[in-house]
């Protein structure tokens, strides 16, 4: 399970390169470096649906960051309290880290889960529901209604992008 | 458990970049990276060691599945998180065409 490491180095590198970089351009391909790490994650773990998906949700989303980045603006002035600032996010980061570290105690270990729903899904739901894909068969027939929430919100998520960006009837 | 740490440090980045960083692009790709950790997070959970993707095959050899039930959730909470991020983009566009600028404090001291 060595791939899997070496991916989520990978990934917290891409990640600090695209917090602390000058540019914001160069910032936005290591963003996209760290999605394209998380589709190779997907595959490694056992999850090619979520790997395709992931792949095309980042290529859409680097293409509308690169869009939103062509004026360009970055704010270098370090004023006010630098020092204040950057010691209370770090206290607050490190009181998250610890945390979690002790809450991650309480979970069972990596490679072992708990399947109590999925096991019934993952015996009965060639015969049920007729689909080779598990994940499918309980995206459209197990929780039917979760994914017509999903197409919900995301006509919710167009209207509002639509009612922001429109340009026409507004009035200053 | 290392892997677990591992996937919350890429969230406690996230979450720097969110709480310090004064661009508004800079504090979207920060929500991003966030998103990303939550995501994997959900994915570590359900893997089974030794196991293979949840599809069906005539041949199978190997009996395990990995859990398919958190791929399932991750599959819609990417496709929203597309639209999270298209969504805080088309603001922050129209941010700057109002202000002249992505910088968070300067915006909050003009009025308008």
């Amino acid at each position: 399970m060595i791939e899997i490491y070496l991916i989520l180095i990978f990934m917290i590198t891409a990640a600090i390169i695209a917090v602390v970089a000058k540019d914001l351009l160069s910032s936005i391909i290591a963003i996209g470096a760290v999605g394209i790490g998380l589709s190779l994650a997907f595959l490694v773990l056992k999850a090619p649906d979520l790997a395709i998906m992931q792949l095309v949700v980042e290529i859409l989303s680097l293409i509308i960051l690169i869009r939103a980045t062509t004026r360009r603006d970055i704010p270098f002035s370090t004023s006010g309290r630098w020092v204040f600032n950057t010691v209370a996010t770090l206290l607050f980061v490190s009181v998250f880290l610890t945390g979690a570290y002790i809450a991650i105690k309480f979970i069972p270990d990596f490679g072992s889960p708990l399947m109590r729903i999925s096991r019934t899904y993952i015996a009965e739901g060639m015969t049920r529901t007729g689909a080779m894909n598990i994940v499918a068969a309980i995206n459209l027939n197990y929780r039917a209604l979760d994914t017509l929430g999903e197409a919900t919100m995301m006509f919710a998520a167009i209207v509002g992008v639509l009612a922001v960006a429109r340009k026409i009837g507004r009035k200053g | 458990m290392t892997v677990y740490m591992l996937c919350l440090v890429l969230f406690s980045i996230g979450l720097y970049c969110v709480l310090r960083k004064r661009n508004i692009i800079k504090i979207i790709i920060g929500i991003c990276i966030m998103g990303y950790a939550v995501n994997l997070f959900f994915i570590l959970i359900g893997y089974v060691k030794d196991g293979r993707s949840p599809i069906y095959a005539h041949d199978q050899a190997i009996t395990k599945m990995v859990d398919p039930l958190p791929q399932v959730v991750v599959l819609t909470v990417i496709v929203l998180g597309l639209s999270i991020t298209l969504l805080l983009i088309s603001i922050a566009i129209r941010l700057y065409e109002k202000y002249g600028t992505f910088d968070i404090t300067r915006i909050n001291k003009l009025k308008g």
